[in-house]
């Protein structure tokens, strides 16, 4: 395979100004994986900074009500790590190379927030200067995040630009480090942008995969079944993906942000809806129009409201070695309620887009299954936006009585 | 293959001593009409060659200005093929050499060889690239190059010596070197660093080498001119388009060309 791409996808399609810090950086990540002073030090604030390893817990009670006898679902706890979700597995990590390549300044692009948060988790821990770009219609629906990461030190810039969302923070971001390229390290939050993001950013996030293995082999004494996880970037399912490629028995799925649905436009689905195409740095599925100019998205959940998807997804779509479905909004919202209820955890909203696909296939399972869901983040940051979300349904149901609702929420 | 029209411009250019200005406009802003006048006067005041940007969703190597003037060509309702169209009816009124700006997504989305094919039977002489490293771009070069389509790569200020002489064999019709670390219409800095690069373009290639990103005035114009080939000026004469009554826009254009030299 040609470096730096995963079959025809990837590649590093940049202003020449970044190419020598892409450079750089491919270097210094080469050497940091061979160090073992680096590779001692990470592991060590892996253990007491983040937490981990995070549990692989038995959703008991969504077994019972899902799979029957059947299928065991299993949560990879991403939600219980420091920060609140599988972000800072990643961003501690680039914060840390940062750091020994002698770069001062992190700059990084937050959808959701909770990359920002970790971003500036990790500046904050290692005395980096930090700026956090933010759209400003995320900003809005994930205030509590912004809060958090001025609280931690950070400089948020709200983006105006575009949609107001994430592919505009990552414009801005990259317009940040053209100009400040010298002082300054992007932190990449997924498995996206030019080589050698979505490999460095795969394999900080691998962690998530190899503990479960380990863990699923310890509970059951087998692999499981099937595994699924969300896919906004996809750095979370290329985590916990990556470590069972090789295990032929194990289905994988890849859960995209079907929004209103994918008739609607209104999604933000690239695999159902979009085509091969080129954007901020890599070749993979893209939501465009015909004449090749990147589409507004929808989701619900900020953290998957992207236009594009982490080039080796779209090629572990191509070669058919996981399968990528979609979850709608309204089913993200219903499976937020039911995990709050029946196991006691609130997830994001984008996890919740996992947990849906994974109460719709557990019924079909084969009997004795397992399945492992990437839980990849906790809700509390969405707990305001679902609630006025909830206000609104509440007043359409008073003026429209016959209309259906949605969810129990 | 005969001379093309970029060749042949650098050509005069050398013999008779002189150093280029090539003046950047965003094509269809805020119409394709305005553009056409512009074009004329661009013409008229001394422009060597014109880029034409096209414009797109998500232009990460600008500045807010040509930012803002992508939205308002969208707006028009202006892509790759409009700009190409547009080109082709220009070819009437004007000989100058007409380069495009273009991100590379649009041209993936034509269709790499049939862009390469279908731009210079429209009239299009050069196009750049600026999210386009050599790297990812030798195929759509060698292609274009057969139909007699200059792709034009850039060098930065951060490319070590290895990448700028990789940019300079690459690139054909000229080098453009980016005068800044940074995007479209931030604030230039003329440096020893700025000489020595293009000194060492220079050394290693007999290709012309334009200077843009960053300059706005003629005394920044001149500066530049005295290291450089030529000047490339986008932003400010954008700005200056949107903003400056014609006659206005006509003493800084003018302004602009006599200090180039």
């Amino acid at each position: 395979m040609k470096k730096g791409y995963f079959g025809p996808f990837g590649g590093r399609f940049v202003p020449e100004t970044l190419m020598p810090a892409l450079m750089e950086l491919e270097a210094a990540w080469a050497s940091s994986t061979r160090d073992k002073a680096f590779r001692r030090e990470f592991g060590a604030l892996a253990r007491d900074f983040i937490g981990r390893p995070t549990p692989l817990y038995f959703a008991s009670r969504l077994s019972r009500e899902f799979g029957g006898k059947k299928t065991k679902i299993y949560l990879k706890r991403e939600d219980l790590t420091h920060t609140g979700a599988h972000k800072i597995n990643n961003a501690l990590g680039q914060a840390l190379l940062a750091k020994k390549m002698g770069k001062r300044r992190l700059i990084a692009e937050t959808g959701a927030g909770q990359h920002g948060v970790a971003t500036a988790t990790g500046a904050a821990l290692l005395g980096l200067e930090c700026v956090i770009y933010m759209g400003s219609e995320d900003a809005r629906r994930q205030a509590l995040n912004v809060f958090r990461m001025k609280l931690l030190g950070a400089q948020v810039i709200e983006v105006r630009a575009g949609s107001r969302t994430l592919k505009d923070a990552i414009n801005e971001a990259l317009r940040d480090w053209t100009t400040n390229v010298k002082n300054t390290h992007y932190v990449l939050g997924t498995v996206f942008g030019p080589h050698p993001f979505p490999s460095i950013v795969r394999d900080f996030q691998s962690v998530i995969g190899k503990e479960a293995r380990a863990q699923i082999l310890k509970a059951e004494g087998r692999l499981p079944g099937h595994l699924v996880a969300c896919v906004g970037g996809g750095s979370n399912a290329m985590g916990l993906f990556s470590a069972f490629l090789k295990d032929k028995n194990v289905l994988m799925t890849g859960v995209e942000a079907g929004g209103k649905g994918i008739e609607s436009g209104k999604h933000a689905a690239r695999f159902a809806g979009g085509q091969i195409g080129v954007f901020q740095g890599a070749k993979s599925y893209l939501l465009q129009d015909e004449v090749g100019n990147v589409l507004g998205t929808h989701s619900v959940s900020a953290g998957l409201d992207y236009a594009s998807v982490g080039p080796e997804h779209a090629y572990l779509k191509e070669t058919g070695r996981v399968r990528y479905t979609y979850a709608t909004d309204g089913e993200a919202l219903e499976a937020f309620g039911l995990l709050s209820r029946l196991e006691g955890i609130i997830p994001a909203l984008e996890s919740s887009h996992a947990i849906a696909e994974a109460i719709k296939t557990a019924p079909s399972m084969p009997d004795g299954s397992i399945m492992i869901v990437n839980l990849s983040g906790r809700g509390d940051k969405d707990v305001q936006e679902v609630a006025r979300l909830m206000g609104r349904e509440f007043e359409k149901e008073k003026t429209s009585p016959g209309e259906r609702k949605t969810g129990s929420l | 293959m005969t001379k093309g029209r970029l060749e042949k411009r650098f050509g005069l250019l050398k013999k008779e001593g002189r150093k280029a200005f090539i003046p950047y406009i965003m094509c269809g802003d805020p119409t394709l009409e305005k553009t056409g006048r512009m074009v004329r006067l661009l013409e008229e005041c001394g422009a060597d060659a014109i880029e034409l940007g096209v414009p797109f969703s998500d232009p990460l190597a600008d500045g807010a200005v040509i930012q803002a003037a992508g939205q308002r060509a969208l707006a028009a309702g202006v892509n790759l093929r409009v700009s190409m169209e547009f080109i082709k009816k220009l070819r009437d009124q004007t000989g100058l050499p007409l380069i495009l700006m273009t991100y590379y997504n649009p041209i993936f989305r034509y269709g790499e060889e049939a862009f390469a094919k279908d731009a210079p039977a429209c009239g299009v002489d050069g196009v750049i690239i600026p999210d386009l490293p050599v790297e990812e771009g030798l195929a759509i070069s060698g292609e274009a190059a057969r139909h007699g389509l200059d792709v034009i790569f850039l060098a930065a200020p951060t490319s070590g010596d290895d990448r700028l002489k990789k940019v300079a064999r690459a690139s054909r019709g000229f080098i453009y070197f980016v005068s800044i670390t940074g995007i479209t219409g931030a604030k230039l800095d003329v440096s020893d660093r700025l000489r020595a690069s293009v000194e060492k373009l220079k050394k290693v290639s007999k290709k012309p080498v334009m200077v843009g990103f960053g300059i706005s005035t003629p005394e920044e114009a001149a500066t530049v001119s005295s290291i450089a080939d030529g000047v490339v000026i986008g932003s400010a004469i954008v700005k200056a388009a949107g903003e400056l009554p014609e006659a206005r826009l006509r003493e800084y254009l003018l302004a602009l060309r006599a200090a180039i030299k």
